[in-house]
């Protein structure tokens, strides 16, 4: 399985994602700039997390109108599969390829913490290596992070199984609605969500419940490091 | 409005530019006729306390700066030291203290951004960085709102930069209530193969203008830095500048990106003073002279005077000399970034420093003299009288050992950071083996399947405040300390020495007496300073910040899977205590928060003892025989434990009837050169009998058991309750 990591000025965590990716499969990922209209042919494409363009407007906002995003539209709609992470899950919002929006945390802080995840979806290429119910430990590191949907989207989101993950055991850090950690599209090929499961793959990282997300979407044994 | 040249120069525009007469008298002999207006500004901003070193040089020279791993010392952007294999730490601390307090979202911000500028300058990629920070009473009118910007503000440009924060200090005293200090340290990781200076070489070479526009913000920040403070404070907001971390993360990028290319001859960043500072300093190391043209710099704004484009202190801008041929090859990488690429002069071999602006020479100034002939001063100190010994039976018991101890941990002072920290992304990089919360932050190096290094940052100013020199030598020696706890190596350190006016022969003298501890210290315990940076004016209205020599270390783990932590004892391990019985008092916190009160002189650091237990200690945790180990410092034994059993949360029995002394100086004294290790019981022996043979003096303390942290009859304690006294005051402080 090939991947691809979009590069874009500002984006701070494509490095942890690259070192993540090739760890887990072996090979290390495709890297795509900005300016690029054509991504290469992959399984996978990721956006990591940071803050594109400086996200001095509204999170992910320029980063959703730059031409390699439309790319990526083109390659989702060929049933590629795109994860965004943290940023990246805003730039899918901002390009309207995931519903809802993602607003400033209710503390109006930055919060970098862990938290605990409940797999509310085991059924999706990226949750295939979970259970369902299972409760996995993941790290945050966002300001904006607090997920919003009207109520009718949200109860059409939860019916279709788009819910893929929610904070569990009262740690939703940001006041997301419903506790809404990550979510995917209507034919589940793309997930966004706020927390790092790239910064819990390893022995170092104190724990590897992170793998089975890129493990599930690159189709490899999820093997603890 | 632009500002002419050819303003007259009077004995008050002098004043206000914070040259004193005698200063101006020595520009008029050095270049025989009166300075331009903009020649005056580029004077100021040479020969202010905080480019000049003028008060603090003499004494700083006496520090031990070489040693068997020191690539560079101080004099560059940052130190340089060797950690095997090719590679190598960047590291330096520097101080916005003055800005934090005007400002404190973008002084803080830009300290953070000034910091790791400083280490990307010299090839380096950051991997860590740390701040130590210092307000004034939590009942100062001003302190939540200075906590929550500076807070928000080093989190912010750090968080987006994408540098993980790995530890710091957060104090509070009312000594800072008009002062805060904002001491932002960073390192980075280059190979010693791949370093870059800032001196030129090679006449008629372009200098390049690289990164951000230039503005009117920060004008004669550095100035204003080198000043007392008093109401008119408020009027100083336009000389902070304004961060952006997005500009700075490109920067970053596109500079190591074009370092790669091998077109860098020079580099030096825009700090303080801006492009002054910045090209007077590649000049003068390489023995060249600079011509600027100012009418190439890219501006942000129209009408800039020749005055305000040399004084700016915009942020995120960077000069380098390039070699011509790779001209357009850089520009591509810049412009790749989005990142302005100018040409804004060139080398020459005059030694003159030349201002161009609209055709006309603004500035013509010999540039060695600028740097070199600042003035010096060897100000007059007196030394401070000590405080009288101040024996444990001479102060009061507490009346009760549990409530004293809750007292401790859920004080201003003592409780938990986790506010502070959780803003800050810690785990970024995804290298991060130990966060902020125990006794150094430790990250693994990318690309090494085992090495790591180790960072904490110390001081304790009521020691220094009390005795200068046992102060200066204590700071040091906790630092080693708190790096030897993790089982890394300690290397070398950079001070940030924040003070008051030198100008006052008692605040003089308590710079020169840390100065001399922190060298004895630094020597004693091979750990030489690489860096720094001097921040003095910390006074408003007369009245001093508490003497505050910050100094931060960064050691090195050859393997960091055998690597100790704060909280990872089990249960049933054995506890056990290396150093001496606590004895010492005097300065101790449980004075100040139990007693309320201030006296005493502070604990005396035996160095050699220091060394002899740290290294034990360290050989100790290398051999695998230690699960979990944290320094005795502020608050004693009893603090000590008490951390250790939160942070694992497990409850300990602990006696101390084989000690000697009273109980409250067993428990509270703030004896230095100590550690609690746990190690497995079946070693217990072992441990034992190797302190002994290694000349270590130790005590069994006890066993991990149980949910209560127990001492003999005196303390039982839910381990729970005291987590929630020590969570819950920095959260209800800032509600």
């Amino acid at each position: 399985m090939k991947s691809a990591v979009v590069q874009l000025p500002g984006l701070n965590r494509d490095r942890d994602m690259i070192a993540a990716l090739t760890k887990i499969s072996g090979r290390a990922p495709i890297t795509v700039w900005q300016t690029e209209t054509e991504i290469p042919d992959v399984d996978l494409i990721v956006i990591p997390g940071g803050f594109s363009y400086g996200d001095y407007l509204r999170c992910g906002a320029i980063a959703a109108r730059m031409p390699v995003m439309q790319a990526i539209k083109e390659k989702a709609d060929r049933g590629v599969k795109v994860l965004g992470v943290c940023n990246g899950f805003q730039i899918l919002v901002e390009a309207g390829m995931l519903p809802g929006a993602l607003m400033r945390n209710s503390s109006l802080k930055f919060v970098c913490k862990e938290v605990k995840l409940e797999v509310v979806n085991a059924e999706t290429d990226f949750t295939r290596a979970y259970e369902k119910g299972q409760v996995i430990r993941c790290p945050v590191a966002h300001h904006d992070g607090n997920y919003f949907v009207d109520s009718k989207l949200l109860s059409s989101l939860e019916d279709n199984g788009q819910v893929v993950f929610r904070y569990a055991e009262g740690t939703n850090p940001n006041g997301s609605l419903s506790d809404i950690a990550g979510v995917m599209n209507r034919s589940g090929n793309v997930l966004g969500m706020m927390p790092h499961p790239e910064n819990l793959i390893e022995a170092a990282h104190g724990g590897s419940d992170g793998r089975g997300i890129f493990a599930s979407a690159l189709d490899v044994v999820a093997a603890t490091a | 409005m632009t500002i002419p040249n050819s303003i007259a120069i009077t004995p008050e525009l002098v004043a206000s530019h914070g040259l004193k007469p005698d200063e101006y008298q020595r520009i008029l002999d050095l270049i025989g006729r009166e300075p331009t207006f903009t020649e005056l500004g580029i004077f100021s901003a040479m020969w202010n306390e905080h480019c000049s070193y003028k008060s603090s040089k003499k004494w700083l020279r006496t520090l031990p700066t070489k040693g068997r791993r020191v690539i560079q010392g101080p004099g560059e952007n940052a130190g340089v030291v060797d950690i095997d294999d090719g590679d190598c730490v960047v590291f330096k601390m520097e101080s916005h203290n003055h800005p934090s307090y005007i400002e404190p979202y973008q002084g803080a911000a830009t300290g953070v951004g000034g910091i790791l500028r400083d280490v990307f300058t010299m090839g380096a990629r950051p991997v860590a960085a740390m701040n130590a920070l210092r307000f004034g009473a939590p009942d100062h009118p001003k302190t939540k709102h200075l906590v929550s910007g500076v807070v928000a503000g080093v989190g912010g440009y750090g968080n987006s930069f994408g540098v993980p924060t790995v530890g710091g200090e957060v104090e509070f005293d009312p000594r800072y209530n008009g002062n805060i200090l904002v001491n932002a340290f960073a390192a980075g990781l280059a190979r010693t193969d791949a370093i870059f200076y800032s001196k030129a070489e090679g006449v008629g070479l372009p200098v390049v203008y690289l990164g951000a526009k230039t503005g009117r913000d920060g004008v004669g920040g550095a100035t204003m830095a080198s000043a007392e403070f008093d109401e008119s404070i408020e009027e100083k907001r336009p000389t902070v500048q304004v961060g952006d971390p997005f500009t700075e993360k490109c920067l970053l990028e596109a500079c190591l990106e074009l370092m790669g290319t091998g077109a860098v001859i020079a580099i030096q960043d825009m700090g303080a003073a801006g492009l002054t500072c910045s090209a007077v300093e590649m000049g003068a190391k390489g023995d060249l002279g600079i011509e600027l043209d100012l009418d190439k710099v890219p501006v942000r704004e129209d009408r800039m005077s020749a005055y305000e484009m040399m004084l700016s202190e915009s942020q995120e801008r960077m000069l380098m000399v390039l070699k011509p041929e790779k001209e357009k090859e850089a520009e591509a990488i810049f412009h790749k970034w989005g990142l302005d690429f100018a040409i804004v002069g060139k080398t020459t071999d005059d030694l003159r420093f030349r201002i161009l602006h609209q055709g006309e020479e603004v500035a013509n100034l010999p540039i060695k003299e600028l740097g070199d002939e600042a003035p010096e001063y060897d100000r007059p100190w007196i030394q401070s009288n000590g405080r009288a010994p101040l024996p444990a039976s001479q102060v009061a018991v507490p009346a009760d050992y549990n409530d004293a101890l809750f007292k401790l941990v859920g004080s201003p002072n003592q409780s938990s950071r986790r506010w502070v920290w959780e803003q800050y992304d810690t785990l970024i990089q995804g290298n991060s083996l130990q966060r902020p919360g125990g006794d150094a932050g430790v990250v693994r190096v990318d690309n090494h399947p085992t090495k790591a290094l180790a960072f904490s940052s110390d001081v304790t100013p009521r020691y220094v405040e009390a005795d200068p020199f046992e102060g200066g030598k204590q700071a040091v020696a906790e630092c080693w300390r708190n790096i030897c706890a993790t089982g890394a190596e300690p290397l070398a350190a950079t001070d940030n020495l924040n003070f008051g006016n030198p100008e006052k022969p008692e605040i003089m003298g308590q710079l020169v007496g840390a100065i001399k501890g922190i060298g004895e210290a630094c020597k004693a315990l091979d750990f030489p300073i690489v860096s720094g940076n001097v921040s003095l004016y910390n006074e408003t209205n007369g009245i001093a910040i508490l003497p505050t020599p910050t100094i931060a270390g960064v050691g090195l783990l050859p393997d960091w899977q055998k690597m100790a932590k704060i909280g990872s004892a089990r249960e049933g391990d054995r506890l056990i205590m290396i150093g001496t019985d606590g004895s010492h008092l005097g300065s101790s916190i449980y004075l100040r928060d139990i007693l309320d009160t201030i006296d005493g002189p502070p604990p005396e650091v035996d160095l050699a003892a220091e060394r002899r237990n740290g290294e034990f200690v360290r050989s100790m945790i290398r051999n695998g025989q230690v699960t979990a180990c944290h320094d005795i410092s502020s608050g004693g034994l009893a603090l000590a434990l008490a951390e250790m059993a939160m942070a694992s949360g497990k409850g300990m029995k602990i006696s101390l009837k084989e000690q000697r002394g009273p109980a409250h100086a067993l428990l509270f004294g703030e004896d230095q050169a100590r550690y609690v290790i746990a190690v497995s019981a079946d070693l217990a022996n072992f441990v034992q009998a190797s302190a002994e043979s290694a000349g270590v003096p130790f005590r069994l303390l006890g066993t991990v058991t149980g949910e209560n942290l127990t001492v003999d009859e005196l303390l039982d304690v839910a381990v729970t309750d005291l987590v929630n006294a020590n969570e819950s005051w920095f959260p209800q402080f800032m509600a």
